[in-house]
């Protein structure tokens, strides 16, 4: 449990909280934003090893960030600890409940039923008035435990709860992998009849997989909508689950620490590009990706693999 | 009666074609037993229908006095029949050791997705376990290969010992020496054989070589036209003139194919 990579990405995390009151405050709202996004990403991973590509992440993504903003519309409650629970868990259902059909698709079928899906949310919330409809709405300030920081210091906390959670999915992660349905995710890449003649049923593999990358992207959603304070349906739209697919590539699926490296890349590189290039942004970004695919193509994790076999 | 599979009138239909009618068996516990028939004569159809991988239309399987008829080959494999397969079913991206310990790890592992998420794969008992196969099966000088790269004769070795991995009583091998050369067919079979014995585990083995058949098999099950037509000894099984008959077709095709390779 407490390999040196853990350690190593523990200290990491731990330093980030003690630097984050001297940092820049762009560049604690750009991590924090990166960090909720590497959640999603963590589930991609999950989901990728065993050979499936989710285009609609962005449907667990978006439930988990409208739960937090519907609690706070249509409750008193403000906790963030309690809303985070209440994205996870709903987001969890409803990867349990499309899990059902997904998990009998494989390859583009999956790929497309998924984008599918998330499409079918976006487009519930936009002509739902009481949701939002194409404007969302405002995302209430959260209190943690009973504390109702504000301003920079509501950013930092937001920053600090981002980071103790990545720490904490890190780990759980970490174990998972190790664990038989975990490692089993090459397996049921390479070949589902061996799987289930060694007594698993590959659809309930799958299955878990769906509701844990769901329950990942869920909390991802709430962080984003404590980070950003707003909510729309763009968090739902294809393009929102085609960004996570792209971090994804950058990070390759082989190394957790890259997934949170990776994600932080993405967004450092979107926000400079938009300010080189407001209107040709995309141009830079493509361009990442071409590169990442052409000289980079198992992500930045093989950086770091490479680099700890170097290590004495 | 101390059958470990009991298998009655079963029958299976793919439309209008018949690939297997009012099959009965019983198979008694620690038994070695070919499989023989030409070509569509229904053995894979047979170990199929045993492992859960087809669902019969008719008749009725018996394993260990529990009816299985029809069970998913999940469910079947749990139970403690296993199989391996004509083309070998491995994971191509691990290694021989990881492949064996995917394979001892679900079979320890408890019948839940949930449990296999918080167990982890690779604990001592797990390692221990497909140490225990490499050795049985003879290939350590594998252990830490791709199974994408290994020559033919270990890549069936090693899914013969997947299955074998999940501690089965009934294990069905399907061709279990196919596509691997003359000379070493012999040498597999004598591995897979004492490797099985030593662990008590009785035997069903589809087999196309007759000689194979002979040295190896207690018993002899010739299939025709999706049934049975012969079942006893080697001697009495192969001497039988409807077997006979088939058997000459056989070593008509692969006399002529010999006879062009030495051309």
């Amino acid at each position: 449990m407490w390999s040196r990579a853990n350690l190593v990405g523990a200290l990491a995390f731990l330093a980030l909280a003690i630097a984050a009151p001297a940092l820049p405050a762009w560049l604690v709202s750009l991590a924090t934003i990166a960090f909720s996004n590497a959640f999603v990403v963590l589930g991609l991973v999950i989901l990728w090893r065993a050979g499936l590509v989710p285009f609609g992440q962005a449907l667990f993504y978006a439930t988990g960030a409208y739960s937090v903003a519907l609690i706070g519309r249509y409750t008193g409650l403000r906790d963030a600890f309690l809303m985070l629970t209440a994205a996870a868990a709903s987001a969890g259902i409803v990867a349990f409940l499309v899990g059902y059909l997904l998990a009998r698709y494989r390859d583009i079928f999956f790929a497309m039923l998924s984008l599918a899906m998330s499409m079918i949310l976006y487009g519930v919330l936009v002509k739902t008035q009481t949701l939002g409809s194409t404007d969302g709405f405002h995302v209430q300030t959260p209190t943690f435990l009973g504390v109702a920081p504000r301003g920079g210091t509501l950013n930092l906390a937001v920053f600090w709860l981002v980071l103790g959670l990545s720490a904490a999915a890190a780990l759980l992660i970490s174990l998972y992998f190790r664990s038989i349905a975990g490692v089993l995710a090459v397996p049921v890449r390479d070949n589902e009849i061996r799987v289930e003649f060694l007594g698993i049923s590959v659809t309930r593999l799958i299955h878990l997989k769906l509701v844990i990358s769901g329950i990942l992207a869920g909390i991802g959603g709430a962080l984003a909508a404590f980070a950003v304070g707003h909510v729309d349906p763009n968090m739902a739209y294809w393009t929102t689950s085609g960004g996570f697919v792209f971090v994804t590539i950058l990070s390759g699926t082989n190394s957790i620490a890259a997934t949170f490296v990776g994600s932080f890349m993405f967004e450092l590189v979107r926000s400079i590009a938009v300010d080189i290039l407001p209107g040709t942004w995309q141009f830079i970004l493509g361009s990442v990706l071409l590169l990442t695919i052409l000289f980079l193509p198992e992500g930045l994790g093989s950086v770091f693999s490479r680099l700890r076999r170097g290590m004495p | 009666m101390n059958a470990i599979l009991a298998v009655r009138n079963l029958e299976k239909t793919f439309g209008s074609v018949v690939a297997a009618r009012d099959i009965s068996l019983d198979v008694p516990a620690a038994q070695t037993i070919g499989i023989i028939g030409a070509n569509g004569a229904g053995k894979t159809t047979f170990v199929n229908m045993i492992t859960g991988h087809i669902k019969p239309s008719k008749g009725s399987i018996r394993f260990e006095d529990k009816d299985i008829t029809g069970l998913p080959s999940r469910a079947i494999t749990r139970l403690g029949i296993s199989r391996s397969f004509q083309v070998a079913q491995i994971f191509p991206s691990l290694t021989v050791r990881e492949n064996l310990c995917a394979a001892a790890a679900i079979a320890r592992g408890k019948d839940s997705i949930l449990a296999c998420a918080l167990q982890p794969l690779h604990s001592p008992a797990t390692i221990a376990e497909a140490g225990g196969i490499i050795e049985l099966f003879q290939i350590a000088g594998y252990r830490d290969v791709l199974a994408s790269t290994l020559p033919q004769g270990a890549r069936k070795l090693l899914d013969i010992a997947m299955a074998v991995g999940g501690w089965p009583r009934l294990l069905l091998l399907d061709e279990p020496t196919s596509g691997v050369s003359v000379e070493e067919k012999f040498a597999i079979m004598d591995v897979v054989m004492s490797a099985l014995r030593s662990r008590k585990i009785t035997i069903l083995f589809v087999e196309h070589d007759m000689d194979i058949v002979a040295r190896f098999a207690d018993r002899v099950l010739a299939f025709y036209d999706g049934t049975v037509i012969a079942d006893g000894t080697p001697a009495a099984a192969l001497a039988d003139p409807q077997v006979q008959a088939f058997i000459s077709g056989t070593k008509r095709a692969a006399g002529s194919q010999g006879s062009a390779t030495h051309a």
